[in-house]
């Protein structure tokens, strides 16, 4: 295959597509432009002739990476998004594609997580290896916090260093006899993990599907609600509420139906409720709030998009003792074991933070902030609205989701970017059921959000 | 009875014994009750024979204070650094903390890969003079993690070898990951790793004329647990032999800043290295970050496999799926330790624990004991000859409530070992070694047989 050493091709390289020219920005020098998350590349170095001379390992390549189509989804639109900047370096370029929060952390939080820096340099504030499983005052936080009257336990939560790490551990658990299905569209790291673990066949080219893996499609036609009449049994099924990337929360109702499935097939559903605050509408924020999730359900959330804790890193899984693999073993164990085996605990000054997050002022001030991004997402759905287009979540979620019927995601992503400089996300990056589609997250500052919609409305007019 | 929610937060994580297991299963699984999912456990993980070995001496620890709620108990066994973090360093991640609070030192997602200026730095450092580029430095969460991820990457096909004894991730995730088929009791080994046996007798490293070919070599210099470090030659031989077999050998260099000779710091130092090696490394014992979580893995770009696909290349993209980047803090933390200030005072506290180290090698050597390591690496490796490590270790325990770590949790070669970490406040460790004289002076210890 040939290595990618030239970046003004457009075609993605199935390697890596994170690999570019090394640049070094300041995202800050440039007025009205979003942080830029700090984009390491490097050119491969052997052309197709030095690579048949170099020294070569007799190492087979893993053949479930070989799989993978291209790069992590994120990765390329940052890609797209450098290459962009080469040609036009004087753009304003405005990011509304990776959700990348752009809001500074509120005071109290950081001022816990800058007094347990301080106590690590003395005598009485030091502390080295930490529970794997997590601090135990946060774990027990966590419990009360969200899964108060839900029969949750502290001993039931694993904290981590954020859902994505987290999704890969729990495929670890797993491993790679066990079948799984998405939500199509979905966040890619449920498929990509799972074609690393060897769950799946191949990428099949033409409906664009990992061979293998249960696409449950997710479309305004359903309400963004799989119909599980058609759906097949999998031993696991990924499912994230409110969506990435629709924005679609499922009801109570939904939910219910959605746990009987999974115990009429003797499922374990992955639950992602990374943006459970962002909900507006009173639906379900825990599927431990289904009668039954609890033995048949694992979940995952993060503080992430609560306390723009993107680069902090923190998170949580929780796994309940009473899910049982068919053997009667306690998935808890399992994933006790990789906890143990694997990770080693997050960050202890970010789990400082995590618990100042919860302080009643901690909670405040993350609504406070969810409440402006929120606000944001307001804006973009009424551009569009304004605009003619159909326009989907933006409700209960800090992702809008975009019809452009009968058109490549893909391009009309590009065609945005050349033409008012703003990057997007787009959908069948998501699956299948994204084509024709386009994901604006509402990550941003007002003024940018506020600009970006000026142009969408002159491109669009 | 056994009940799941005595699974405490604390690191002893869940007691796991097989016997417990069972009869938890038989007593709780009921056929079609519907109280079952459908999904069968991972094979993978019932080969794993207990717990991972330092929750397991976690517990031991807790029990022993459970029984003895008013002893003095020392921990010289889990690795866990004590000293606290030098204040330049501290003080970095605090104000980094408080930034973020601000519209211009607010960061979100970083670069997965790492901070560009720390990976600059990783690269100046410690590779300065073997030409690894920034580009090839990947910042994690530690090297535990990324022992996990290089099992991710190398997939459940290719073969391992390990050093016996070695650090037991490097086996406990083979096995996780599905490469090292069953255990095997009469041996103490799994089916389809080589254990490459380390002892006095060949000088701590393997025979390598008489190792089978695998496709990965773990190995660690300065070497946890035995303390030894391998010379420059031995490492020539080991790059060699991987060469001539097309092997990738993962060196694990967690300790190399606790070298006290001439002994190579990085695996790249030995020319030929970047085609047949991945170095991993971490600032848990270099800086005191086994809480905060900072390491880093170097992969060559000249590092290819069987069909020319350089390894890099999906390492990346295992670093970009399966994770999101080491803590901003944390990295902010880093990039100080490498300051000339930081670094200076990172020293220091090394020193320190390198003091305790001979003060501990001392106390064995004159105890007449056959003591290894403790010079080049925070760990000394004593010898019990004729005894099995765990009831050295309970007999310790037991008599002088100090925690060590037995040999045998290592790999069989560990058996008759008893790993002593030189990790601890200087009064603590002086303290150790005079309750250890006592237990071990001629005629008090049944393990002493000089």
């Amino acid at each position: 295959m040939s290595l990618m050493n030239n970046l003004s091709t457009s075609t993605i390289s199935s390697s890596s597509s994170a690999f570019l020219a090394p640049i070094s920005f300041d995202s800050r020098t440039q007025s009205v432009a979003f942080p830029l998350k700090n984009i390491n590349v490097v050119k491969c170095i052997t052309n197709p002739q030095e690579q048949q001379t170099a020294y070569k390992t007799k190492v087979s390549r893993n053949a479930n990476i070989a799989k993978l189509q291209a790069g992590y989804l994120f990765p390329e639109v940052a890609r797209r998004r450098a290459v962009h900047l080469l040609k036009y370096p004087n753009a304003q370029v405005i990011s509304l594609g990776i959700g990348d929060t752009t809001e500074p952390i509120p005071d109290v939080i950081t001022s816990a997580m800058a007094e347990r820096s301080h106590g690590l340099s003395t005598l009485e504030g030091y502390s080295g290896y930490g529970a794997e499983q997590g601090e135990k005052a946060l774990r027990s936080a966590l419990a009360s916090t969200f899964y108060g009257n839900l029969g949750i336990e502290e001993d039931d939560i694993f904290v981590s260093d954020g859902a994505k790490c987290d999704i890969s551990r729990l495929q670890v658990v797993f491993g790679s006899n066990v079948t799984m299905a998405v939500q199509d569209p979905s966040y890619p790291a449920y498929v990509d993990s799972s074609v690393i673990m060897g769950q799946t066949g191949q990428f099949q080219k033409d409906v664009e599907k990992f061979a293998n893996i249960e696409y449950m499609r997710c479309t305004p036609e359903n309400g963004f609600f799989p119909d599980l009449s058609t759906v097949v049994r999998t031993d696991i099924i990924f499912f994230c509420s409110p969506n990435n990337p629709t924005g679609a929360a499922a009801t109570r109702e939904q939910l219910t139906r959605l746990v009987q499935f999974a115990k009429d097939n003797g499922s374990i559903i992955v639950y992602d409720s990374a943006y459970a605050l962002y909900m507006s509408d009173d639906n379900p924020r825990s599927i431990f709030e289904i009668p039954g999730a609890k033995e048949v359900a694992i979940e995952t959330a993060s503080f992430s998009k609560y306390a723009g804790f993107t680069g902090v890193r923190l998170g949580w899984t929780v796994v309940p003792k009473q899910l049982l693999f068919s053997d009667g073993f306690p998935v808890a164990k399992d994933f006790n074991r990789i906890v143990c085996t694997c990770f080693n605990g997050a960050c202890n000054i970010s789990q400082a933070g995590g618990l100042a997050c919860l302080s009643p002022e901690g909670l405040e001030a993350m609504q406070e902030v969810i409440g402006f991004y929120k606000e944001n997402t307001k804006i973009i759905v009424e551009t569009f609205n304004s605009l003619g287009f159909k326009v989907y979540g933006g409700q209960n979620a800090p992702y809008v989701w975009v019809h452009f019927p009968s058109r490549s995601s893909w391009d009309v992503f590009s065609e945005i970017l050349e033409k008012t400089h703003i990057v997007t996300t787009p959908g069948s990056g998501f699956g299948p059921s994204g084509e024709g589609f386009i994901r604006v997250s509402a990550f941003g500052h007002r003024e940018n959000v506020l600009e970006a919609c000026r142009r969408f409305k002159q491109l669009y007019k | 009875m056994y009940k799941l929610s005595a699974c405490s937060s604390m690191a002893c994580g869940i007691s796991l014994q097989t016997m417990v297991l069972n009869s938890w299963k038989v007593r709780n699984y009921k056929q079609g009750s519907g109280r079952c999912t459908n999904v069968p456990r991972n094979v993978n993980l019932e080969k794993l024979q207990n717990n991972y070995l330092f929750p397991e001496i976690s517990k031991r620890e807790l029990q022993h204070l459970e029984k003895y709620p008013n002893a003095k108990v020392i921990s010289l066994g889990i690795g866990d650094t004590t000293e606290p973090i030098p204040e330049k360093i501290s003080l970095s991640m605090a104000n980094y903390a408080h930034a973020l609070s601000t519209a211009e030192g607010y960061r979100g997602y970083g670069a997965e890969q790492g901070n560009q200026a720390l990976r600059k730095a990783i690269a100046e450092t410690f590779y300065k003079d073997v030409a690894i580029k920034d580009t090839e430095v990947f910042v994690s969460d530690g090297s535990q993690c990324d022992i996990s991820r290089l099992q991710l990457l190398l997939g459940s096909k290719v073969t391992i070898s390990v050093q016996d004894p070695s650090f037991p991730a490097y086996i406990d995730s083979s096995v996780i990951i599905g490469q090292a088929g069953d255990f095997q009791d009469k041996t103490g080994k799994y089916q389809n790793i080589e254990y490459m046996q380390l002892g006095p007798q060949n000088n701590f490293f393997p025979d390598l004329r008489i190792t089978p070919r695998t496709d990965i070599i773990f190995f660690c210099s300065p070497n946890n647990p035995t303390g030894h470090a391998a010379t420059r030659k031995q490492l020539q031989q080991l790059v060699d032999f991987a060469r001539d077999n097309g092997s990738i050998i993962v060196f694990d260099s967690a300790y190399s800043t606790y070298i006290s000779d001439d002994s190579p710091k990085s695996i790249f130092e030995i020319p030929g290295a970047k085609e047949v090696a991945i170095e991993i490394s971490s600032f848990s014992k270099f800086a005191g970050f086994t809480g905060v979580r900072l390491g880093w893995t170097v992969v060559p770009e000249e590092l290819l496999f069987s069909g020319g696909f350089p390894v890099i290349h999906d390492f990346n993209r295992i670093v970009c799926t399966c994770f999101n980047g080491a803590s901003n803090i944390a990295q902010a933390g880093g990039l100080a330790c490498l300051s000339p200030e930081g670094f200076q005072a990172i020293r220091a506290v090394i020193d320190y624990y390198k003091e305790n180290a001979k003060i501990l090698v001392d106390t064995f050597a004159s105890l007449g004991l056959e003591v290894y390591g403790g010079v080049n690496a925070p760990y000394v490796w004593v010898h019990f000859p004729g005894s099995k490590s765990w009831n050295v270790f309970t007999e310790i325990l037991e008599k002088t409530h100090i925690i060590t770590v037995p040999g045998s949790g290592f790999g069989p070669g560990g058996t008759e070992y008893i790993r002593i970490s030189a990790f601890g406040q200087r009064e603590l460790v002086i303290e150790a070694s005079w309750r250890l004289e006592k237990l071990l002076s001629k005629g008090k210890s049944p393990f002493l047989t000089v």
